[in-house]
């Protein structure tokens, strides 16, 4: 469909909902590389003003990616709960947000709403949202996942420990693992980025952390952060896997470049499920996102990066993750240049997780040749705290040395923690509480 | 009071000992604290390190430095730029770097000789000018008699400021190159702010992309020696000339043949 919207004298066009979602999204340097941004700031104005005036119901008649050629899009479809959708169906985009922002619609009103969200609804409207919209309506929501600990209550914040090492050195590992639980984290998991592929290498750490995680009594999971095939394959050696970890995308293309697709998740999905060692709960996934992915792998079909990336959450829904998160600055300048789109994109995926349902944390970070410094990571943190969102990364002085980017540090968390009175998933702050009394 | 309990970390080669964690890692652990929070001197170390890595990126290309490194050497050298035209250019737009400027393009024309020469070898300053000042010249002071003595011929050296890795397969093209050859400044880590990658391709052309290229990264005086980069090429080059290769099919089997 093509849109029309005057602003002032001047009148502009947008040819289709892509396009106008696209040029409506807040400056960010990925949509400009691949040649979809607003022309300037009037025209991302006048396609905020077209998008606000579209009925939420449109989104389910024009499609920015066919459902013909892309089964993420297949998915969005044919998951879409209409009963679900009946609360918002007579509302456009700039209602919704404003209604998102009203008093009665509460945390539970939220979480019934959300099967009938399509992902590109809920960009839609975070692309019309402040900052402060974004911050409010994540914090109405509340989503909880468990595994051998219930994360995502209100009021908690938890970390995930990443003990990264660039040669896979067990010590190396270890001993960033303890420095971190001495500092209270890995309550959401102690995952590792292993530097190979190497199943031996990989078995091998998964043993050392089920070993760590059996011989404390640590009421947390394991997870080595390799490509699902690879865990599939230590799945069946009887590996002790917990959690199974995949990087995923919001298109077929994209997830093809990522060396996966839907068919495989559910095979990897059925398999850790089958394991069953959750003790409290049983969410067994783990993925990472963040904007840009599509458009890295030549696989975006001219759909906008935010939009891309929160279609990536329509799949991410399907498999109950226990954890997803962003990984907001790792990508780099050319998709977000500075902290200030660092920060902006952090917020939306926050809110677009939540509001579809999603136990969203995220990886605050950035890279050397990114406009940015440990300041904007602190302003991030602290705006996503405030959120409610659901676990951040902990990080050994914020300097991952496998990875060669920066993120948050073990004692971020701390100050996090003591600024605003949150605290651990409650059975691994009872765990420290009881073993290792301050 | 201070043999307070803490979580016991079992490795197959022992019990990790709080007391040690900095002697099992080069991570940031153990740091002093003040309160919760991380104390001055660690805040500022890291400050430090990260200020190494900011100005690495945007240190001057030194060309005049490196061409008198490798004066002793007697080469030819042009002086190119891709279309990014300054570093937030270069950043916000990798496709710019990929391509030459009109008066490169021109440059080159005019400077093209039609036979075909075996090798062409780009140096640009990529995303750490630091790293392509400090590395550069040992690199091919070493490798460049190996090239000469194996009677290869080399087109003149190029100098291309804010090329990205691709930009050399468009200038091995115009020279009418069998391989290409680029030296480029790594995206700068924290430890390791001068860190230099080497990208060859055989039979260069534009738009190649990079499964069709081999990689030899983390070249500085702390991670891969210039010599042993030097070493490596030199033996990856003859094994891409000789199989007329490069990319996802030749394999470093550098040492296994040995």
């Amino acid at each position: 469909m093509i849109f029309h919207q005057a602003l002032g004298t001047q009148s502009f066009t947008f040819k289709d909902l892509k396009e106008l979602l696209a040029k409506a999204t807040p400056l960010r340097t990925g949509d400009v590389l691949a040649g979809i941004a607003a022309i300037n700031n009037r025209e991302r104005v006048a396609a905020q003003y077209a998008l606000a005036e579209l009925p939420l119901k449109h989104f389910l008649k024009e499609l920015v990616i066919p459902y013909e050629t892309d089964e993420v899009s297949r998915l969005i479809i044919d998951d879409f709960n209409a009963d679900a959708f009946k609360l918002i169906s007579h509302l456009t985009v700039g209602d919704f947000r404003n209604w998102l922002l009203t008093d009665e619609v509460s945390t539970e009103e939220l979480k019934k709403l959300s099967s009938g969200l399509t992902p590109e609804m809920v960009a839609a409207v975070a692309k019309l949202m402040r900052n402060q919209d974004l911050i409010y309506v994540a914090s109405k929501c509340e989503v909880q996942t468990s595994f051998r600990n219930t994360l995502g209550k209100k009021g908690h914040f938890s970390t995930r420990l990443q003990p990264n090492h660039p040669t896979d050195d067990a010590k190396g590992i270890a001993a960033a693992i303890l420095d971190g639980l001495l500092l209270g984290n890995g309550d959401a998991v102690i995952g590792i980025n292993p530097a190979t592929d190497n199943l031996k290498i990989t078995s091998d750490l998964l043993k050392m952390l089920d070993g760590i995680i059996q011989q404390n009594e640590i009421p947390t999971q394991s997870c080595v952060l390799s490509h699902i095939t690879t865990m599939m394959t230590l799945m069946e050696q009887n590996a002790p896997v917990d959690l199974v970890f995949q990087s995923i995308g919001g298109t077929e293309a994209t997830n093809k470049s990522f060396g996966v697709n839907i068919a495989m998740l559910q095979e990897a999905y059925d398999m850790a499920l089958s394991l069953n060692r959750g003790t409290v709960g049983n969410n067994v996934m783990y993925f990472e996102t963040g904007q840009g992915s599509s458009l890295s792998a030549n696989a975006h079909h001219g759909v906008d990066q935010q939009t891309c990336e929160t279609r990536s959450y329509a799949l991410a829904r399907k498999f109950n993750p226990l954890l997803i998160n962003t990984v907001v600055g790792f990508i780099g300048p050319e998709y977000l240049y500075d902290g200030k789109q660092i920060t902006r994109a952090g917020l939306e995926d926050h809110f677009c997780g939540k509001l579809m349902g999603l136990p969203m944390g995220v990886d605050v970070c950035y890279t050397n040749h990114a406009e940015a410094d440990q300041d904007d990571m602190d302003n991030l943190l602290t705006l996503l705290a405030t959120a409610g969102c659901n676990y951040i990364i902990g990080v050994p002085g914020a300097d991952d040395i496998m990875l060669n980017y920066q993120s948050t540090s073990y004692h971020d968390s701390a100050y996090i923690r003591k600024l605003l009175g949150l605290r651990s998933a409650p059975e691994f702050e009872n765990w420290l509480n009881e073993r290792f009394p301050l | 009071m201070n043999s307070k309990k803490h979580p016991k970390i079992q490795t197959d080669s022992g019990l990790i000992k709080k007391e040690h964690l900095s002697n099992y890692t080069f991570a940031r652990v153990n740091l002093p604290k003040s309160g919760f929070a991380i104390n001055m001197s660690e805040v500022l170390a890291f400050r430090a390190d990260h200020a190494s890595a900011r100005d690495a990126i945007f240190t001057a290309f030194d060309i005049e430095k490196i061409k008198g490194e490798l004066s002793p050497l007697t080469l030819d050298f042009i002086e190119v730029s891709s279309q990014a035209e300054d570093k937030a250019a270069y950043l916000k737009r990798p496709d710019l770097g990929r391509m030459l400027n009109e008066k490169s393009n021109e440059l080159l024309e005019e400077s093209v000789n039609s036979k075909e020469k075996d090798i062409v070898i780009v140096i640009s300053n990529g995303l750490s000018a630091t790293a392509v000042n400090e590395n550069t010249a040992s690199v091919l002071n070493h490798l460049i008699p190996k090239i000469k003595e194996s009677n290869l011929t080399l087109a003149p050296i190029i100098f291309a400021t804010n090329g990205r890795v691709a930009l050399a397969d468009e200038i091995g093209e115009k020279l009418n190159a069998k391989l290409s050859i680029i030296l480029v400044g790594e995206r700068p880590g924290l430890s390791s702010p001068n860190s230099m990658s080497i990208y060859f391709t055989y039979a260069p052309e534009k738009g190649l992309t990079d499964e069709s290229r081999n990689c030899i990264s983390n070249i500085r005086d702390k991670g891969l020696p210039p010599i042993s980069a030097a070493e490596k090429l030199f033996y990856l080059v003859n094994t891409a000339l000789t199989k007329r290769i490069s990319g996802i099919h030749l394999k470093d089997d550098m040492g296994l043949t040995e």
